[in-house]
C-alpha cells in the first residue's frame, strides 16, 4: 500500500501552486465581481502548464496521466480561487480521447478549446433518462440527437456549464430517438449554437447557458460508460477544488484565531471557537481521503468510480459550505464585509454547490450505488 | 498510489484466508454475551488457536511472540475475519494497548512474563484508569498506592467502566503514588493481578442491559515489589498517555472491526422497497456512507504513512469521532426506516443503537479529542487551567470548597 504523492505528483502539484501564484486570484476574485474584464486571462498559463492536455493519451500528443492527477491541478486551482478554465475542459477532452477525435492534439496542445456539455447518467431509480441542469433550477431533458442519415444534428438546452463560454467546440452528452445516449462535438461558431456566457455570484466560474436548435454535431465513437465517466470525472474534479478552497479558508481562519484577542486570551482558546475550527479540519481530512479514493477507483477499479467520485463530492462539498461559513463567523464582522477575503470563498461555496447536478444529488448517487451493490449481493 | 497488495501481502493473505476457512467451523459467533462464561471461554479457545497460527500480535517483535510484521499484514487479518464473520481476539484490551504498552515501557523480565499468555489469552487484560472522579481529567485519579515496610505497594481505591474486569487476570492500574507534587507528577502505573486479595469486581449494566464493564474495588491490594511497576514511579502520566494514544487510533481505525460499514447497513435498506425511493432516506444514508468510506481511506492513509516511516496525520485521531457519528446516524435511520423493531433487542440493530452512546465517551470524549487535536495538531491556545503547579492534595481541598459553596 502506498499513498503518498510519487515525485512526478509533488512536482505537478507545487508546480500549480507556482503558475497560479503569479496572480492576485484572490484580489481578482473581489474586482471581478463589480467588473469582469478586470479579470485575468488563465487559459495561457493553463495551456503552458500542459493542463489541457493532463488527460489525453500520450500517442495523442496529451501527457497520459490520471484523473488523481487532475485533482492535484483542481485541488490547487480552488485553493486560490482561480477562475481557470479547467473543471469544464478535462470531462471534454477524456471524452474526445475515448472516441478517437481527429482534433486531439491541437485540444491536448491548446489551440482548440473545448468545452464539456454536461448530462447526467441515470441512477438506480431513475428511468433510463439522462438529464441537464435546467435554467432556474432542477432537472431538465438532455438533448436530442436527430437528423438525416448521415447528419447529425442536436437540439436542446443545459444551463450553467462550466467554461462553456469562450470555447471553439463543446462535447455534448445527448439521447438518439431511443433513448440511447450518443456523445458529439459541435463547433460553437456553427449556425444554430448559442452560448450565452452568464455570470452568477462568484466571478472565478465562468458559467454558460448552452442552447443548440439543429446544430450540426459530429458523432464520437464513446460508449455509455465513457458519458458516465465524464459526468463522474466532472464530481471527482469539483470535489478536489472544493478540497483546496477549504485547506486555504482553514489556514486563515486558524492564523486569525491565533492574533485576535478578546477578554485577554486568543479567541482559538475558546472551546466553540477552537471546536468549530477542528471541525472543519475533520471535514477536510473526510473529504481528503475519499479524493484518494475517488483517485484509486478513477485509475483501478472503473466501477467503483461513480460511488467514489460522489462520495467525494458529498463530503467536499459539505465541508467547502461548512468552512466557508465557519470562516467568516470565526472572523467576526470583520469576515462580512466585501474588502474581506472570507466572503470570497463563501461565493465559491454557494456556486459550487450547486453546479454539475448539484450537491444533493451527489450524496443520492452514493445511497443508488451502495443499494445497487446490495442488491447484486443478494443475487 | 497504490491500494493492491504486493506479491508478498497477497501470499500472505491467502493463508490467512485459508486458515480462517478450515477454521471457521469452530469459531465462535462473532458476537455474544460478556457475561456468560461459556461464550468468554469460546473466544479465548479461538483466540488461543489464532495465536497458534501466528494470527495475534502481528505487529509485535518476533522476540515477543508477535509475528514482527508491518501494520498492513495486522489489517489483512482484520480484513479476512471480518469478511469471514469470524470474531478477532477476545482481549482487545490487552493485545491493543497494554502488550503494546508493556513493550514500550515495560522491564525485560515483564515482557517475557507477560506477553506470551496474554497473546494466547491465557490471561486477559483490563485498563483501570478510570475513576468516579476522574475521567477526561484522567490525572485527578485518587487510588493511593503505598510502598510497605517489605517494599511490597498496596493500592486502595475505586476504578469504574473497567471493560473486561470480570474475566481478566491482570489489570494495568493507574494510581498516585505521591499526593504532595502536582497531579501529573505523582502518578505510576502497576500491574494488578485480578485475583489477589482485596480486588472486588461488580458487573455495571449497560444502555443495552448487558454488563460489558464493571467497577473495581482496591482494597489494601498488596500487588508485589517494584516489579509491578510499568514504566518507572512517578512516570505514570507518560506510561498512561501512550496506552490512550493506542487506544484512540485503536477505535477510529475499527469501524469495520465494530461492523460499522456502509456495506452491512445498505442490504437492510435496500430490502425496504419505500425506503429505497425515499429521497430523505437516500440523503441521510449518502451522507453518513461518505463518511464511513471516508473513514476506511484514512485508515489507509494512515497505514500508508506507517510504512513509509511516518507518523499518521490528524485524521487518524479525527476518525473516532466520525466512526462514532457516522454508526449513530446509521443507528437513526434503520430505526426511522424499520419503526419499533429495529429496537427490538434480539434483533440486529438494538445492540449497536444501545452501545454508541457510551461508545461517544469510551477512549476520550468527543469535546476532549478535540482539544487535544485543536491543541496537539492546530497548535491552538489551551484554556487556562486552574490546576496547574498545584499540589494534588491541595487541589482536592479547594474542589471540595468550590462545590460546597
Ligand atoms: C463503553 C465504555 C467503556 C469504557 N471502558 C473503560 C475501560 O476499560 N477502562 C477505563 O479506564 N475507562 C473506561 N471507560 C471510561 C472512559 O474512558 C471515560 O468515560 C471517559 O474518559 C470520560 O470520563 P468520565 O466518564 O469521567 O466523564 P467526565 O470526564 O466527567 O466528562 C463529562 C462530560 O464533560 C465533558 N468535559 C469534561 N472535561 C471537559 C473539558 N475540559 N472540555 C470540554 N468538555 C469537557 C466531557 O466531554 C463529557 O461530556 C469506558 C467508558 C465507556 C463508555
Amino acid at each position: 500500500m502506498n499513498l503518498s504523492l510519487s515525485d512526478e505528483q509533488v512536482f505537478l502539484r507545487d508546480a500549480a501552486r507556482g503558475a497560479l501564484s503569479r496572480f492576485d486570484t484572490l484580489e481578482a476574485a473581489r474586482t471581478g465581481l463589480e467588473d469582469a474584464a478586470t479579470l485575468p486571462d488563465l487559459w495561457p498559463t493553463a495551456v503552458e502548464a500542459g493542463w489541457p492536455g493532463m488527460l489525453i493519451p500520450e500517442d495523442a500528443g496529451g501527457a497520459g496521466l490520471a484523473p488523481f492527477d487532475a485533482m492535484l491541478v483542481a485541488e490547487e486551482i480552488g485553493r486560490a480561487l482561480a477562475g481557470v478554465p479547467f473543471l469544464g475542459v478535462l470531462p471534454a477532452t477524456v471524452l474526445l480521447a475515448a472516441g478517437g477525435d481527429d482534433r486531439l492534439a491541437a485540444v491536448a496542445g491548446g489551440q482548440t478549446r473545448v468545452a464539456y456539455v454536461p448530462a447526467r447518467p441515470p441512477g438506480d431509480l431513475d428511468e433510463p433518462e439522462w438529464t441537464t441542469d435546467a435554467a432556474g433550477g432542477g432537472r431538465g431533458p438532455a438533448f436530442q440527437a436527430g437528423g438525416a442519415e448521415g447528419a447529425l444534428a442536436l437540439s436542446g438546452r443545459a444551463a450553467y456549464v462550466p467554461d462553456a463560454h469562450g470555447a471553439e467546440l463543446l462535447v455534448v452528452i445527448a439521447v438518439d430517438e431511443r433513448g440511447e445516449p450518443v456523445a458529439a462535438v459541435v463547433e460553437a461558431g456553427a449556425s444554430g449554437v448559442a452560448v450565452e456566457h452568464v455570470q452568477r455570484y462568484d466571478a472565478t466560474r465562468s458559467l454558460a447557458h448552452v442552447t443548440l436548435e439543429g446544430a450540426p454535431a459530429r458523432p464520437l465513437s464513446c460508449s455509455t460508460e465513457d458519458m458516465g465517466r465524464a459526468w463522474h470525472l466532472a464530481q471527482a474534479l469539483i470535489a478536489a477544488e472544493a478540497v483546496g478552497t477549504v485547506a486555504a479558508a482553514h489556514e486563515m481562519m486558524l492564523a486569525y484565531a491565533k492574533e485576535r484577542f478578546t477578554f485577554g486570551r486568543a479567541i482559538g482558546s475558546y472551546q466553540a471557537v477552537k471546536h468549530e475550527i477542528v471541525e472543519v479540519l475533520r471535514q477536510l481530512e473526510n473529504a481528503r481521503s475519499l479524493l484518494f479514493y475517488a483517485g484509486w477507483a478513477g485509475e483501478r477499479r472503473p466501477e467503483e468510480f461513480a460511488l467514489a467520485a460522489s462520495a467525494a463530492r458529498t463530503s467536499a462539498g459539505g465541508a467547502l459550505d461548512m468552512a466557508a461559513r465557519a470562516n467568516i463567523n470565526v472572523h467576526g464582522g470583520i469576515g462580512a464585509t466585501w474588502e474581506h477575503d472570507a466572503p470570497l470563498y463563501f461565493r465559491r461555496a454557494q456556486v459550487t454547490r450547486r453546479l454539475v447536478g448539484g450537491h444533493g444529488d451527489a450524496a443520492d448517487r452514493v445511497a443508488g450505488e451502495l443499494l445497487l451493490v446490495a442488491d447484486a449481493a443478494q443475487g | 498510489m497504490d491500494l493492491d497488495d504486493s506479491p508478498e501481502q497477497a501470499q500472505y493473505r491467502a493463508t490467512v484466508r485459508s486458515w480462517i476457512e478450515q477454521h471457521r467451523s469452530s469459531a465462535p459467533p462473532a458476537r455474544g454475551d460478556a457475561e456468560d462464561a461459556a461464550y468468554i471461554e469460546r473466544r479465548r479457545t479461538w483466540q488461543r488457536e489464532m495465536a497458534e497460527e501466528g494470527l495475534v500480535g502481528v505487529t509485535w517483535p518476533k522476540e515477543f511472540g508477535g509475528q514482527g510484521r508491518g501494520p498492513l499484514e495486522q489489517v489483512i487479518v482484520n480484513q479476512e475475519l471480518n469478511a469471514a464473520d469470524a470474531p478477532g481476539v477476545i482481549d482487545v484490551i490487552g493485545i491493543g494497548l497494554m502488550g503494546p504498552c508493556i513493550i514500550a515501557h515495560g522491564s525485560e523480565e515483564q515482557k517475557s512474563r507477560y506477553l506470551a499468555p496474554m497473546l494466547h489469552a491465557d490471561e486477559v487484560w483490563c485498563q483501570l484508569f478510570s475513576e468516579p472522579g476522574a475521567g477526561s481529567d484522567l490525572a485527578a485519579v485518587q487510588t493511593r498506592a503505598v510502598k510497605q515496610e517489605d517494599g511490597n505497594w498496596a493500592l486502595t481505591g475505586q476504578k469504574v467502566w473497567t471493560t473486561n474486569a470480570q474475566f481478566s487476570a491482570y489489570g494495568m492500574c493507574l494510581a498516585r503514588t505521591d499526593a504532595d507534587v502536582p497531579k501529573h507528577k505523582g502518578l505510576t502505573m502497576f500491574i494488578v493481578p485480578m485475583d489477589a486479595e482485596g480486588v472486588s469486581t461488580h458487573g455495571l449494566r449497560q444502555v443495552s442491559g448487558e454488563a460489558e464493564f464493571n467497577e473495581v474495588f482496591l482494597d489494601g491490594v498488596v500487588v508485589g515489589g517494584d516489579e509491578m511497576v510499568v514504566g518507572g514511579v512517578g512516570n505514570g502520566w507518560m506510561t498512561a498517555l501512550t496506552v490512550l494514544m493506542f487506544e484512540r487510533v485503536m477505535i477510529g481505525l475499527s469501524a469495520e472491526g465494530f461492523g460499522y460499514s456502509a456495506d452491512r447497513f445498505a442490504p437492510a435498506l435496500a430490502a425496504v422497497p419505500h425506503a429505497r425511493t425515499d429521497k430523505e432516506v437516500r440523503k441521510r444514508f449518502g451522507q453518513l456512507s461518505a463518511e464511513l468510506l471516508a473513514i476506511r481511506f484514512a485508515g489507509f492513509r494512515a497505514l500508508s504513512a506507517l510504512e513509509n516511516g511516518q507518523i499518521p496525520g490528524p485524521e487518524a485521531g479525527l476518525s473516532k469521532i466520525t466512526t462514532v457519528n457516522a454508526a449513530i446516524a446509521a443507528g437513526e435511520l434503520l430505526a426511522d426506516v424499520l419503526g419499533p423493531d429495529a429496537l427490538d433487542e434480539s434483533g440486529e440493530w438494538a445492540y449497536m443503537i444501545s452501545f454508541l452512546p457510551g461508545l461517544k465517551s469510551a477512549g476520550g470524549t468527543e469535546a476532549i479529542l478535540r482539544n487535544t487535536v485543536g491543541e496537539r495538531v492546530l497548535g491552538l491556545p489551551p484554556e487556562p487551567r486552574l490546576d496547574k503547579g498545584i499540589p494534588f492534595a491541595e487541589l482536592r481541598a479547594k474542589e471540595k470548597q468550590a462545590v460546597a459553596s
